[in-house]
């Protein structure tokens, strides 16, 4: 481990204004002789926490890749090695943007393609699948009726939608945002109603008293207070989006990252399906990720009491 | 005249499945306008019930709650409640939670500006005008405590009902709150009901103290009358000789005629 030392010594002799910029919202440090002296350590000790956190996989990356690299160079290998990924797909990776029509395009339109049908697919779903859910916690009859329904539809998986969609619909886009928005409902309904379901009694009391009518009810009581569950639905919800994108992409064929996979196995560009995997992980995890955030700011302060 | 405030004759039980439990048992109470009275019995006996049937939380199964000779069934802020935890929306800071119950009763009378004064006035009846952008997990329980006390009175209710407010309060804490609202009854004459199960603290505060039976089925089985002179001072009184035999008297009812007995 010689390389957070080296960093965090480059650091110490870093200019004071720049160490004590970042020095200000590290946490407090016990051991505290002369001022001077203590800025700089505790951005040493800042680095050194960051160093702990991206060198682990930086370490376990690069072995993978070392070892990938090792066992698809021998001749015979069935798939391309990274140095090989690299040089097959450099046009693909610095020309994002070019189009030629039809579904000759550059990675950035088939992924904004994907991206498009998702978001309508989930905005969708998050709006019914927050009604519907709200419907279900509040009254018993609702859950009643609908819940078992719910049960059985929820396990069916979301390509055996995709033929009856087609039917339906008779085209691809259309279908397509309908089999996200019924494989990434079912979390949010579900968790949506428990969250609605586990409001506090106190809380229902306290709006029965100041006499909110239904709808400041539903914004001002029921949203804020099931707001945790929402998100947690709302976040696995988005995580199947994105799955099923994919695979219905392939089968309706098109501009998008799913029909491009597809595309290239068809051509035999193993290299175009591995960048295009590398993309696709990285935009689930944004994706992932700003759920994640949009909750953490707006449930501020909603899970504490 | 009719009473300001009457339960009349009534009975609540609550049925779950096949079992009905019979929780009051005829309750009459008449409470004059102004007035301290204050609910003491043993936990169970079905305070909060009878609270919450004058709030409208609940519903008696039998007979109803008058106010200004008018029934009254529904909740409504002209019966505002502080409840035993609180009970403020985390979500909203300290002002929030105020102006909330402000926006809805005063929505059509009062102008935003004139709002926003009653809401800081009331904050700071509680003194807690200076932690208005708190949220309330940001705040001690004694303060969380004073922000449902303030929301309340913001809402000027006929009758402000208090459910064991200080009963998760430490001592301290406690007398605090305890002379605070004691200065605030003094200073808005507002009509009170409070539940509690200290008995100090019922003498202290109370015109008048209604002491329940044991449930199931309980009922008011006393109800006294606390002669003692406006403002009161605590520590004056701990010596006091009628607040020694009012105390005594709770007590004896308490301890000596309704014991507490655990389920047998
Ligand atoms: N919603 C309810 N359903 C059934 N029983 C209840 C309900 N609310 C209260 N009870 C019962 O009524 C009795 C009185 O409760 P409560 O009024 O909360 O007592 P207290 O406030 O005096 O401690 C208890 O035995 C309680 O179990
Ligand atoms: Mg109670």
């Amino acid at each position: 481990m010689a390389m957070p030392a080296s960093k965090s010594d480059a650091v110490i002799a870093m200019p004071q204004g720049a160490a004590s910029a970042s020095a200000v919202s590290s946490p407090v440090v016990t051991l505290t002789p002369p001022k001077r002296m203590t800025e700089p350590g505790k951005y040493a000790k800042n680095m050194r926490e960051i160093a702990a956190r991206v060198i682990p996989p930086l370490v376990v990356i690069t072995l993978f890749l070392v070892i990938w690299e090792l066992l698809c160079r021998k001749t015979g290998a069935t798939l391309p090695p990274p140095s090989k990924v690299i040089s097959d797909t450099k046009e693909l990776i610095l020309h994002p943007f070019f189009d030629n029509g039809g579904i000759d395009k550059g990675l950035f339109w088939h992924l904004s393609a994907s991206l498009q049908r998702v978001a309508l697919g989930y905005s969708l779903a998050a709006l019914v699948g927050v009604g519907l859910g709200t419907l279900i916690g509040q009254s018993i009859w609702a859950m009643r009726g609908l819940d078992p329904i719910f049960q059985v539809l929820r396990t069916i998986p979301p390509l055996a939608w995709l033929p009856l969609a087609l039917a339906a619909f008779r085209d691809g886009q259309p279908s397509a945002i309908f089999v996200i928005f019924i494989t990434s409902i079912w979390p949010i309904i579900i968790n949506t109603a428990v969250g609605i379901r586990n409001i506090p009694q106190d809380y229902r009391n306290v709006a029965a008293v100041v006499r909110l009518n239904p709808i400041e009810f539903f914004t001002k009581i029921m949203i804020p207070s099931a707001a945790p569950y929402i998100f947690t639905g709302l976040r696995i919800g988005i995580g199947l989006s994105w799955l099923a994108i994919i695979a219905a992409e392939m089968l309706i064929g098109g501009v998008g990252i799913g029909f491009f996979i597809w595309d290239a196995w068809n051509s035999s560009h193993m290299s175009e399906i591995i960048l295009a995997l590398f993309y696709v992980g990285i935009i689930g995890f944004i994706l992932d990720r700003m759920i994640a955030l949009l909750a953490s700011v707006v449930t501020r302060g909603t899970a504490t009491n | 005249m009719a009473p300001y405030l009457k339960l009349d004759h009534v009975d609540k039980s609550f049925t779950r499945g096949s079992q009905t439990t019979e929780v009051l048992k005829d309750i009459n109470l008449s409470i004059e306008k102004g007035e301290y009275v204050s609910i003491i019995g043993h936990s169970g006996c079905g305070k909060s019930t009878m609270l919450n049937i004058v709030a409208g939380l609940t519903t008696a199964t039998i007979g109803g709650v008058l106010l200004e000779g008018r029934e009254v069934n529904s909740p409504g802020p002209d019966r505002a409640v502080v409840f035993q935890n609180h009970s403020l929306l985390p979500w909203l800071t300290v002002y929030d939670n105020v102006r909330l119950g402000v926006d809805k009763v005063f929505g059509k009378t009062k102008s935003r500006a004139e709002r926003h004064q009653w809401t800081m006035h009331n904050l700071d009846l509680v003194q807690m005008g200076h932690a208005k952008d708190r949220r309330p997990s940001e705040v001690s329980g004694g303060m969380k405590q004073r922000v449902g006390i303030a929301r309340a009175l913001a809402m000027e209710p006929k009758v402000l009902l208090l459910d064991e407010p200080f009963g998760a309060l430490d001592a301290l804490t406690r007398a605090h709150l305890q002379d605070s609202v004691m200065a605030l009854h003094q200073k808005l004459g507002n009509t009170i009901i409070m539940i509690t199960h200290d008995v100090d603290e019922a003498v202290l505060l109370s015109d008048r103290i209604v002491m329940m039976t044991n449930g199931p089925s309980a009922r008011i089985g006393e109800i006294l009358d606390v002669p003692l002179p406006r403002p009161r001072k605590r520590l004056e009184l701990a010596s006091n000789a009628t607040y020694l035999k009012c105390r005594q008297r709770v007590l004896e009812f308490l301890y000596e005629r309704h014991r507490f007995v655990e389920a047998a």
